[in-house]
């Protein structure tokens, strides 16, 4: 490998001898791919023409009159597929073509990033195979049902938790038998290198676009940041942009679940410590032996033990700071948004609402907060109805 | 390098390729986890490979994360996995090599991690999530507390990998016999497993021993016949824990067909 994808101390590329082949093949196309004119036009027209960037720059200006700011939204909830992964999806299943591989597998939580990796199966005629916890199955069938008919074939997982991490746990056990002839689209910036690093790279877009509109509209940068972190993907994608803007505040908002001192949360950058998972050191919930510990959250999104390495970095420099919302926080602001400004939020950008609304406190009218919507809600409303009726008994 | 290295004396005294039963430490419980090992050391083992329970292991099989669940659930800790394998070391002196994922190391520190196995009587680690390019986060601890660091080859391992390897491995060559996960059936195919063995005698002069998805006596002559020092059977075994019975019967089987 050209590098170990390091992060300050983080990172890294822990995996088994068996995968080191795959993966170095992943680097030497991505690095070959990235600068490449010929590659990044059809990546650009394909997120234009296909996936409908660049993605609106929306002000909410009855729920910003409220809490008395400039509230804008990154419209990823409107990109093809319903949220940010669609972005990740494309980059890499053109490097997939690239590489001349004939299928393509991944993981998911929500499921949106099988969404997307299975309708880019569609567009480039690959086969799609999808490890998915049942549990996640579960609570987010609405997206089941569209992998299947995108023509994927959806892998239950029922080993463990059934969540996220046993999906990455499977599907890097179907690559390592078939490392060959398939390729691991990664659905977020952790795992092992190249990943946090391509998928970064491809989802990047986002603040990019974001801080070019907000220039535009207001003539100014943001005052704070905010997005959603599961793996972590759609908040490096909107950090990277606004890194070396050092006025620009950055927060990261986990999942903290039944609350941060339940012990049911997925918040690895608030309660985690540093550790190697599915390939990368970074900050993970784990007990004091290393066994990893399971996370929760209504989101499926975020609950996950682990983050993507340039976090743990950001954390640790103090170039962002990462803040946490509950599952009774989210739905409260999935709620609001829709309510008040006619958008269903999806359950896990719905944590960066949340916490946004308390950051709110001390910014000005003037003062522009800026949060990703990383996606949309349609999949979600089996739990927001679920959730409903359980408070109206209560 | 080891002063001597106890798999190629064993091998050599011997004569013909190693048993080489595993078991997860800690599985079912800590309390019955002995008894599992004592079967495989009286049922003929040449050398034990112990893996070490984890929550996520990723290069397992379905059969060998159940057990790692299992262990877990029943409360095995690492301190309890180092008590056992200081049981184990008191019934026998052959062998004894540990599979471990890489955070478990790291939690504990990989100094105090190989000095534990050291006091215990260890012969080797494979970490199984730790790749050549991260080796050195382990050889140092490794050298100092005498334990000799085992790594994995496949057939899809280059010459100058290979080269890479031999610099640093001791104890024994853990060869891939099929490129996927353990447990899986029927898949250890003799010709893919003599044209790897072949490629890693060029390099390597540790034993070769062949794992993954060796389940049935065929699979064993067949490792054999391709020239395996060794053969490390894994699922198989763990499929019957804690049934001391159906696991004495397998190991039976399995070294049977070895010495033929
Ligand atoms: C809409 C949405 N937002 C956020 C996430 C969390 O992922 P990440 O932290 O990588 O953006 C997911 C994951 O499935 C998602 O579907």
């Amino acid at each position: 490998m050209k590098s170990l994808g390091r992060f300050g101390k983080y990172g890294g590329c822990y995996v088994t001898e068996l995968l080191i082949p795959a993966l170095t093949a992943v680097e030497e196309a991505f690095l070959a791919c990235k600068d490449d004119p010929a590659f990044n036009r059809e990546l650009h027209r394909l997120l234009q023409d296909f996936a409908g960037r660049p993605t609106p720059l929306t002000e909410m200006k009855r729920l910003g009159g409220q809490w008395g700011c400039t509230l804008v939204l990154k419209r990823e909830d409107l990109l093809h597929g319903g949220a940010h992964k669609t972005n990740n999806v494309i980059g890499q299943a053109l490097l997939a073509e690239r590489m001349g591989r004939k299928e393509l597998i991944a993981e998911t939580g929500a499921g949106q990033h099988g969404v997307a990796t299975a309708m880019a199966g569609a567009l480039f005629a690959l086969p799609v195979k999808i490890f998915m916890g049942a549990a996640d199955i579960k609570r987010q069938y609405p997206n089941v049902q569209r992998m299947e008919l995108f023509g994927a074939e959806v892998i239950p997982i029922t080993a463990g938790s059934q969540t996220l991490k046993d999906a990455i746990n499977e599907a890097m056990r179907y690559w390592t038998a078939h490392s060959k002839e398939a390729y691991y689209v990664f659905g977020t910036v952790a795992g092992p290198h190249p990943f946090p690093t391509l998928v970064a790279h491809f989802q990047s877009v986002i603040g990019t676009e974001a801080r070019a509109q907000c220039l535009e509209k207001f003539g100014r940068l943001p005052h704070t940041v905010c997005a959603c972190v599961g793996g972590g993907s759609n908040a490096i994608g909107t950090f990277r942009a606004f890194l070396a803007d050092s006025e620009v505040q950055l927060v990261g908002v986990e999942a903290a679940g039944e609350g941060l001192d339940s012990g049911k949360h997925g918040a690895a950058l608030n309660q985690g410590r540093p550790g190697s998972l599915h390939g990368a050191y970074s900050r993970c919930l784990q007990d004091e032996d290393g066994q990893i510990r399971e996370a929760h959250s209504i989101s499926a999104g975020l609950d996950y033990p682990g983050v993507g390495p340039e976090h743990s970095q950001l954390r640790d420099s103090g170039r962002a700071r990462y803040v946490a919302a509950t599952d009774d926080e989210a739905l409260a602001a999935l709620l609001l948004l829709t309510k008040q400004e006619g958008i269903i939020p999806a359950l896990e950008p719905a944590h960066a609402l949340a916490a946004a609304q308390k950051l709110a406190l001390s910014l000005a009218q003037n003062d522009i907060l800026l949060i990703t919507l990383s996606g949309r809600g349609d999949k979600d409303l089996g739990e927001v109805f679920s959730w409903l009726e359980n408070h109206a008994q209560k | 390098m080891l002063k001597n290295n106890p798999y190629a004396d064993v091998r050599s005294r011997i004569g013909r390729p190693m048993f080489i039963p595993f078991a997860v430490v800690g599985d079912p419980d800590p309390r019955r986890s002995p008894d599992v090992i004592r079967t495989l050391i009286e049922h003929g083992a040449d050398a034990l490979e112990l893996g070490f329970p984890f929550s996520d292991p990723p290069a397992d099989g379905p059969v060998i994360q159940q057990a790692d669940l299992r262990a877990l659930r029943a409360g095995t800790k690492i301190d309890d996995c180092f008590r056992i394998l200081g049981e184990v070391r008191k019934l026998t002196d052959v062998p004894l090599g540990i599979l471990v994922y890489y955070n478990l190391v790291l939690q504990r520190g990989a100094d105090r991690f190989y000095r534990d196995c050291a006091d215990c009587g260890v012969t080797s680690v494979l970490v199984a999530d730790l790749p050549l390019e991260h080796a050195q986060e382990v050889l140092p601890a490794a050298q100092r507390h005498n334990v000799a660091p085992v790594f994995m080859a496949s057939e899809l391992t280059s010459a100058e990998r290979f080269e890479q390897i031999a610099a640093v491995a001791d104890g024994y060559l853990y060869v891939v016999s099929y490129l996927g996960v353990t447990g899986v059936e029927n898949s250890a195919v003799e010709e893919k497993m003599g044209r790897v063995l072949r490629a890693a005698r060029q390099h390597v002069t540790l034993p070769l021993c062949v794992g993954f998805g060796i389940h049935t006596p065929r699979q064993v002559e067949a490792a054999v016949r391709a020239g395996a020092d060794g053969v490390i059977v894994g699922s198989r075994i763990v499929r019957e824990s804690p049934d001391l019975k159906k696991i004495a019967a397998v190991c039976d089987e399995l070294r049977a067909a070895i010495i033929g």
